[in-house]
């Protein structure tokens, strides 16, 4: 590179005298949501002279009622950071020089039209993000359809919400939280089935809290003591990788007591028969040895699960990122509707959705086997709908495309020579991710819209300077399926320009301008509602009036007098597909239960290998870190990854407390200090992901993906492990 | 202005997560801006991931003001114990080493006492303290009394406190789980004893090593 710095830098409020001085006052209050999780609490910006100076809360936004954690109080220092992109820039002998903007866009252009040409349309492929507006999200679902008419697009929710959304789809024919979140103050026994809820959710806690002071028992299941665990009632330390036996197990104890809803499974279920007989095999003495639980805790888990009258079930990625997260998910979901608690106040079952726009990200046409409405890409009533609102012969619209660890495959194979990113850090993000770069390496072309360079964007041969969370504007869908309202506070700086229009100004340096000349981002709002009107995830009776007059609102919504549908599954309530037949979402009104089978991890323990890695997140990090390791005082607050690992393993590796140790895995390796700690199993270590480099875990992960939803096996693999002894080691980190 | 007698501010180191929000938000007050006047304790990492969250009990006979020999310290008619006043403060430190609850910071580079004054620019304007608007465990909560404690029904909330011979009645409320008496605070007893929720701990004293010397 050139003497161009582009960081990252820790950037601090002391920085900057209109961040510091008293005098300075906020011209404006923005009221908008945070840039970083699914929870989207809401908040106000204080803004001056273009800037963002800081942060007030926004007491009666009703999720979080001003609550934020410090990622969403201290995320105003992304903005007016010294190393927001402000130029186009253009790779020449391996440095990066600035570059007119609309030269960077006909160069972007250029390339797509001699890969399209030489090697046909499948060859560009778009690797896009759930941090995204949902109208920049369908928005470059059309761009790869209709402009590039490219198959490979997909989205790095492949990494998030993918296997919670099969399972949903399955089970219910609907993927979405059923319930909002005040259901979980009402409910009885609370079910968390791996969630760092405190680190990784944390305005989720207090709604937790408040059903315990209310009396709830609260259940956790993970390999770790999170924060939250720490006060739950019943902890079970699941092995990793083993939550669908788990469930199995329970599912049969619950089947033995009698405590099944007999009418509910008569009335509105299918598929019981066959799950029944299934979990036969997992008697309480196989359950507790493959989940690695004492025998007394599972029985003590049935029992609360069994008995209770209300109950909410709760899960995130600890169950879903591995090689069976769909299994896993489905023997959740088996729970809930053999108990019969669902579509009721205080009965509820939900994902807990990790991106700002996890849930809308996924809905609207960026996934490679979807379009708008959360329609399916491969149903020929579906493509002739959605050709028809986007004016093209239905031939035209391409197929379904490959996921995006499948997009490195084919680069590899050669079938993909030129790709777009944008939202999407894979160089840290993806598993196995030695190999990641190697691809990147190996495109042709790579075009990267950043705000800020991440270690995949060091890779591209154009970077076209986009924009920040809150230099646009857009819609948003929370957890809990609430659609809220991103609003604008500032205007991208230099030559950075709004993510939209960079896509449309490509589509239009193609020739393909044609329903890419959107004026801003409510005419592309206006354009979905219409895209999505008939689909599952129906958001025609949705406006942006109607979501800032009344907190969100909450999809299916499908006429403007609609009031949207905060609680999924009520009795008697109508839905577009059942029409009456049911509560759940396929044609008989009746929800499946789905036989969840127990497959073991794909990467196997050994004499070399004999340990579990678990990766997972920190709290005042977020992702890839691209964003978090800017900001001074998150960074400061966990500023390098460590290895957890209980006293016993450690005593048995010589391993102190802040000790430099190594992993190993079959792929790769890195060093980290020690974290000794009696929270986590004897059998397990846990890292966080949220660096690149020499730092990055996901280095040794696995690139085992499940069958159905893609994801890969974030959490879980074999490892080794050792101290380091050679402190010339230390120095060099 | 003052801050309303309805309303009270609440400490459950039960709910903490230790996520630093608090902290973080602290230091985004326009009177302070950049330092921090919450202390945010791990209490035994190597033991569980407790910890507690401290703000100025703002005690109704001070300690710190009592002992400051400039009186510099002034607790105002609504409870609230100031901040050291910057023309008065002497940065003797006698306030830092007498606080019971070990409260206040002195700030070299200012010469000047600082700790938590409740937010007194939000509170005494009818708003909560940021550190409570922004917690999302609501480990720390502003709120009208009487909701509060009915809102949370296993827990007591307590304001007295004994140091030694000193009985210290505070305007901000601890929340213990309601089966617990208020106890002496004694440190040598605290350092004995393990801090931490042994139940679930105890959950994982189950899983051997053994599979290492099978493999």
């Amino acid at each position: 590179m050139t003497d161009i710095d582009f960081g990252p830098r820790k950037l601090y409020q002391a920085d900057d005298p209109d961040r510091m001085d008293q005098s300075v006052k906020s011209e404006k209050l923005v009221k908008t949501h945070c840039c970083f999780c699914g929870q989207q609490c809401g908040m106000q910006l204080k803004v001056y002279n273009n800037k963002v100076i800081g942060v007030e809360p926004w007491e009666d936004f009703p999720f979080n009622k001003g609550m934020l954690c410090p990622k969403g109080v201290k995320r105003y220092l992304q903005n007016s950071h010294p190393d927001r992109l402000l130029e186009a820039y253009q790779k020449q002998e391996g440095e990066f020089h600035p570059i007119d903007y609309n030269k960077a866009i006909e160069k972007t252009a250029q390339a797509i039209k001699e890969a399209q040409d030489k090697y046909g349309k499948d060859s560009v492929a778009l690797l896009t993000g759930a941090s995204l507006t949902t109208e920049k999200t369908y928005l470059i679902g059309k761009f790869a359809r209709t402009g590039l008419q490219t198959a490979n697009i997909d989205y790095n929710g492949r990494l998030c919400m993918v296997s919670a959304g099969a399972a949903c789809k399955k089970a219910f024919g609907i993927d979405r939280a059923a319930n909002p979140w005040d259901d979980i103050k009402k409910s009885e026994v609370i079910w968390i089935a791996g969630s760092n809820v405190a680190e990784c959710s944390p305005i989720t806690t207090e709604y937790i809290w408040a059903a315990k002071e209310r009396g709830a028992k609260i259940i956790v299941v993970d390999p770790r003591i999170t924060p939250l665990a720490r006060n739950c009632d019943l902890y079970l330390p699941v092995r990793p990788g083993r939550d669908v036996v788990l469930f199995n197990g329970i599912l049969k104890i619950m089947i033995e007591n009698g405590q099944l809803d007999e009418e509910f499974i008569d009335k509105h279920t299918v598929g019981f028969d066959k799950v029944k007989e299934h979990v036969q095999q997992w008697t309480l003495d196989k359950t507790a040895k493959e989940t690695g639980i004492h025998p007394d805790l599972i029985l003590k888990a049935a029992e609360l699960w069994g008995e209770a009258q209300s109950s909410f079930m709760l899960h995130a990625r600890g169950i879903e990122h591995h090689s069976h997260g769909v299994a896993n998910v489905l023997g959740a979901i088996n729970l809930v509707l053999a108990s019969g608690r669902i579509g009721r106040e205080g009965c509820g079952y939900a994902m807990i959705t990790g991106q700002a726009n996890g849930q809308g990200g996924r809905e609207h046409g960026q996934k490679c086997d979807q379009l708008p409405g959360g329609r399916d890409i491969e149903n020929p009533e579906h493509r002739k709908y959605i050709s028809e609102v986007w004016g093209i012969d239905e031939k035209e619209l391409p197929g379904k495309g490959v996921d995006a660890y499948e997009i490195f495959r084919k680069i590899e194979k050669g079938e993909i020579k030129a790709l777009i990113s944008i939202c999407f850090n894979p160089v840290v993000s993806l598993p196995d991710n030695n190999y990641v770069r190697k691809m990147l390496e190996k495109l042709d072309f790579y075009s990267a819209i950043e705000f800020f360079m991440s270690e995949s964007s060091e890779y591209a041969d154009i970077i076209l300077p986009g924009s920040l969370q809150e230099e646009d504007e857009g819609t948003v869908t929370q957890v809990e399926g609430r659609v809220v309202k991103i609003n604008k506070a500032t205007t991208p700086p230099g030559n950075a320009k709004e993510d939209w229009k960079i896509v449309q100004d490509i589509a239009s340096a193609l020739g393909r301008e044609k329903g890419f000349q959107f004026k801003n981002p409510k005419e592309i709002f206006e354009e979905l509602r219409v895209a999505s009107k008939g689909g599952v995830n129906d958001y025609s009776g949705i406006t942006w009036d109607k979501i800032e007059k009344n907190y969100g609102v909450f999809w299916p919504c499908t006429s403007e007098d609609h009031p949207g549908t905060p609680r999924l599954f009520e009795p008697g309530s109508w839905n577009s597909v059942a029409q009456g037949a049911g509560p759940f979402y396929f044609p008989d009104g009746k929800a499946r239960f789905n036989v969840s089978e127990y497959t073991p991890p794909k990467d196997p323990t050994s004499r070399e290998y004999p340990l579990f890695l678990t990766t997972g997140r920190v709290v005042s990090q977020f992702l890839s870190g691209n964003q978090t390791r800017r900001i001074g005082p998150l960074s400061d607050q966990c500023p390098d990854p460590f290895v957890e690992i209980h006293p016993k393993l450690a005593e048995r590796f010589n391993i102190q407390n802040d000790d430099l140790v190594r992993l190993k895995s079959r792929r790769g390796e890195a060093v980290f200090k020690a974290l000794v700690a009696k929270t986590i199993r004897p059998d397990t270590l846990f890292v966080p992901y949220h660096w690149g480099g020499k730092q990055s875990i996901n280095a040794l992960t696995i690139a085992a993906q499940d069958p159905i939803s893609k994801i890969p096996e974030y959490k879980v693999c074999a490892v080794h492990i050792e101290k380091v002894e050679n402190s010339k080691e230390e120095k060099s980190l | 202005m003052s801050v309303s007698s309805d309303m009270a501010f609440f400490i459950d180191p039960n709910r903490c997560i230790g996520c630093e929000s608090c902290v973080q938000a602290c230091a985004e007050c326009d009177t302070h801006k950049g330092h921090s006047m919450i202390h945010l304790e791990t209490v035994e990492r190597a033991e569980s991931p407790q910890t507690t969250p401290m703000v100025c009990m703002h005690c109704d006979s001070p300690t710190c003001a009592e002992v400051c020999p400039a009186d510099a310290i002034k607790r105002t008619p609504d409870g609230v114990v100031q901040t050291a006043k910057k023309p008065r403060c002497i940065s003797c430190n006698n306030c830092v080493y007498s606080c019971p609850f070990g409260v206040p910071k002195m700030n070299t580079e200012y010469e000047l006492m600082m700790k938590c004054d409740m937010c007194y620019d939000r509170t005494s304007e009818g708003k909560k303290p940021m550190c409570a608007t922004v917690c999302p465990s609501q480990a720390l909560t502003f709120g009208k009394k009487e909701d509060v404690i009915k809102e949370r029904e296993k827990s007591k909330a307590v304001n007295q406190f004994q140091f030694g011979n000193q009985t210290i009645t505070t305007k901000v409320y601890m929340m213990v789980p309601d089966d617990e008496s208020a106890n002496e605070v004694n440190i040598t007893d605290s350092l004995k004893n393990k801090v931490v929720n042994k139940n679930i701990e105890d959950h994982l004293d189950h899983v051997e090593l053994d599979f290492l010397d099978e493999l």
